[in-house]
């Protein structure tokens, strides 16, 4: 790993910055799907793409690089990557996880990890009293959203780790909100970091991807195999989509977080919005945690509208916003998580976790701030009249 | 309506009513079919117009205040599809310092079909006035010019060409949209070797052309369709991707520019800096030309490679790269001396940079010293 550069002179010169072959300074596409073998004794390291390929693993060395990590993993979704860090878990095991956990993870731990006998317990994560009484004899794992989707509650990555390692077992975390630009959580003592790079590592809304990264070389062998087994492999065209977005992304998010933090003092001030969710205000009730994990708060926010007759106009009048599911590009994303990321969820479930019918989550795009808050000052007017 | 990095992190958005896709999609077919005779869907065959393309064909015309916009298949593509608007017997004034692919193409290949070009310092704008003649049909310029970072005053070459009722071409593959737009300063014709900052992460080669006044951009579409130099549905769609981020891109290569051009001011072994004041291009004279192989030897982090204008910083040597097309009498004589080098400054940290370069001159001097 080279510590030589910062983070954002790495994202662009790392071991992959150049073709060796032709000094190409794009990592070339390789379509094949096998490799031709020049030994029948002693095979070349790639031999079917499943296993290994170039492109793919140009991708894989530069994430495992980016979040600290001994090695990454491609896989051709988010979720193809949790679920085979998942398949890392036995019959019988039990997982600590968050309770406003990803509608996609809650769906994987509630109706397919039960059916391996798999179990799991709910709890608040920022509450580490709750957590303790939620581990059992066979707890092998905590699994960690932090800031959350979509309430934005902040866990105390370092804190979680500990507790993990005191009882043997692993910790996973989900960074996809805030990418290793922000937090690295293999730094903070978790095993896998985790990422649907569909979102900000991407950022262009054009790609379905996800990414692995361990710390331990051993527990990587073992995702290594699963992941070669299960085979939810990123295609070669789509990783070298991923690797071309990671080029511009300190700059996407340095431009986005700071639209953000502008757009969370709007929302606050304003009388028809009754709370924003966003750990970069003073009043989070994590603020301290996020400052001391992470380098800023991101940029996602949610927030809630005073009821549903005004959250109903403001979504009909906003204009910029692509109103749709996903988060973390170039456009501002505004998505309705109770129809969206949370309708795999119960209403029961999701009213207990503060997920309304009113609630609007806000993914901050390249976009100009300025036309940003008066597209949705205009949106919020409208109501008034 | 919206401010310009808007419409860039928006663009090819709300494309399609089908699917309400965020992205444009990419078509690659390449012929549409039509329910009957006369019935075109505005698309015929994919030569002549086609949907992605004309998705950045649109936004570019945008950015740049233009009627239409042309994408080719490279930056020469769009110089070649600007160059059939003239004939035998036509005339250009075109600024000296220029980009070594255009002269090649002027001299080697338009000047045998009757195209006589006159070269003259465009900076000073008496210069332009004085190469006029009764057959000059068009002014072509490229500011800041590429290396010397020469400005040239727009507006100013736009009333001259007006007077004389002769076409203004800029190329503003330098400055980009962000920076300038020639046609707001009253160019009829803006050219780019997109390939650069628009693209901006060196994996895509394509020119456009935006043009003013109905009857220019016809004649125009009539040519691009007509010789067939365009731009294929994936790079359209990856240039478009790239430009989504033009707008950070280029503020970061700016404030990074500055800060080592300040650096390379004080440097003992740098004896000039040339540098127009925006943008992310920097031309400066290294001490001797015995430094010039070894100092780009020495670059760690700095790729010595042709091109410019994106995310990695680039270091050109432009007599033998870009201008080794023109002799080396010209280029002495015009500034693009054998001591002379070109920085595309990337969007690293710019720290990185400026310890790469400390560390590359420092080894310089040091095998200098030993050697003699």
């Amino acid at each position: 790993m080279s510590n030589q550069y910062t983070f954002q002179t790495n994202l662009l010169h790392n071991k992959h910055k150049f073709d060796p072959a032709t000094g190409g300074v794009s990592v070339p596409i390789q379509h094949a799907s096998t490799f031709h073998q020049h030994d029948i004794d002693t095979f070349g390291k790639y031999d079917y793409s499943r296993s290994g390929n170039p492109t793919r693993e140009a991708l894989e060395e530069v994430i495992a690089e980016l979040e600290e990590g001994c090695r990454g993993f491609a896989f051709s979704s988010g979720m193809a990557a949790i679920s085979t860090a998942f398949l890392l878990l036995s019959k019988d095991d039990h997982v600590v996880i968050s309770e406003d956990v990803y509608g996609g993870t809650f769906r994987m731990v509630s109706q397919v990890l039960t059916r391996f006998g798999i179990s799991h317990t709910f709890v608040d994560m920022t509450d580490l009293e709750a957590i303790k009484q939620a581990i059992q004899p066979n707890t092998k794992l905590f699994y960690v959203e932090t800031p959350s989707n979509p309430l934005l509650k902040v866990t105390d990555i370092k804190a979680v780790s500990d507790l993990a390692k005191e009882i043997g077992a692993l910790t996973f975390v989900d960074n996809t909100f805030l990418t290793p630009a922000i937090q690295k959580p293999l730094t903070l003592g978790a095993d896998i970091v985790l990422h649907s790079a569909t979102k900000f590592l991407s950022g262009h809304s054009d790609v379905v991807a996800g990414l692995a990264v361990v710390k331990d070389p051993i527990l990587a062998e073992r995702l290594y195999f699963l992941q070669n087994s299960f085979g939810a492999v990123l295609g070669v065209q789509d990783a070298w989509l991923v690797l071309r977005g990671l080029k511009t992304l300190h700059v996407r998010l340095e431009h986005s977080v700071q639209a953000a933090e502008k757009l969370a003092n709007f929302f606050k001030d304003h009388p028809l919005v009754s709370k924003v969710y966003y750990p970069g205000l003073a009043d989070h009730p994590q603020y301290d945690i996020q400052q001391a994990q992470a380098s800023s708060a991101g940029a996602v926010l949610s927030f809630d509208l005073k009821n549903e007759a005004v959250f109903r106009t403001f979504v009909e009048n906003v204009k910029i916003p692509v109103f749709a599911v996903s988060l973390g590009a170039v456009e501002s994303i505004l998505s309705y998580p109770a129809k969206m990321s949370h309708a795999a969820m119960p209403e029961k479930e999701r009213a207990q976790r503060g997920i309304t019918n009113s609630l609007l989550r806000l993914s901050v795009g390249l976009e100009n701030p300025e036309d940003l808050i008066k597209d949705f000052s205009d949106a919020l007017n409208k109501v008034k009249q | 309506m919206y401010k310009t990095d808007t419409k860039l992190a928006q663009i090819g958005n709300r494309s399609e009513e089908a699917t309400g896709t965020v992205s444009a999609p990419v078509y690659f077919s390449t012929a549409y079919r039509h329910a009957g005779i006369g019935q075109s869907t505005g698309f015929d065959y994919s030569r002549t117009a086609n949907p992605t393309r004309q998705i950045l064909e649109e936004a570019i015309a945008d950015l740049e205040g233009g009627d239409r916009g042309y994408a080719c298949s490279s930056g020469m593509a769009a110089i070649l599809t600007v160059l059939s608007l003239f004939q035998s017997g036509d005339e250009w004034i075109v600024s000296k310092d220029l980009y070594g692919g255009t002269y090649r193409i002027l001299e080697e290949g338009f000047k045998k079909w009757g195209l006589t070009c006159r070269y003259t310092n465009t900076s000073d704008i008496q210069n332009i006035e004085k190469e006029i003649t009764p057959q000059t049909k068009a002014i072509f310029l490229e500011t800041p010019t590429n290396p010397l970072m020469e400005q040239t005053d727009i507006s100013e070459a736009a009333r001259i060409a007006k007077k004389h009722n002769v076409l203004l071409i800029v190329d503003n593959t330098f400055y980009t949209p962000i920076l300038q737009q020639p046609i707001l300063l009253g160019a009829d014709i803006v050219i780019h070797s997109a390939t650069k900052y628009l693209g901006g992460h060196n994996d895509v080669l394509a020119g456009l052309i935006v043009a003013k006044g109905t009857e220019l951009c016809e004649k125009l579409a009539k040519y691009h369709n007509a010789a067939g130099a365009v731009l294929s549905p994936f790079d359209s769609w990856l240039l478009m991707r790239g430009m989504k981020t033009l707008a950070l891109r280029m503020e970061r290569h700016e404030q990074n520019a500055q800060e080592i051009v300040e650096f390379l001011q004080k440097h003992e072994s740098i004896t000039d800096v040339l540098y127009p004041g925006h943008g992310g291009m920097i031309s400066f004279r290294i001490i001797s030309e015995k430094w010039v192989n070894p100092f780009l030897q020495n670059l760690k982090l700095i790729c010595f490679a042709e091109s410019l204008g994106g995310v990695e910083s680039f270091i050109t040597y432009p007599a033998t790269q870009t201008h080794a097309d023109i002799p080396e009498e010209v280029r002495n004589e015009t500034g693009v001396d054998n001591r002379l080098l070109r920085f595309s400054v990337g969007i690293e940290n710019v720290q990185d940079i400026i310890n790469d370069l400390t560390q590359s001159l420092a080894a310089v001097k040091k095998e200098i010293v030993i050697h003699e």
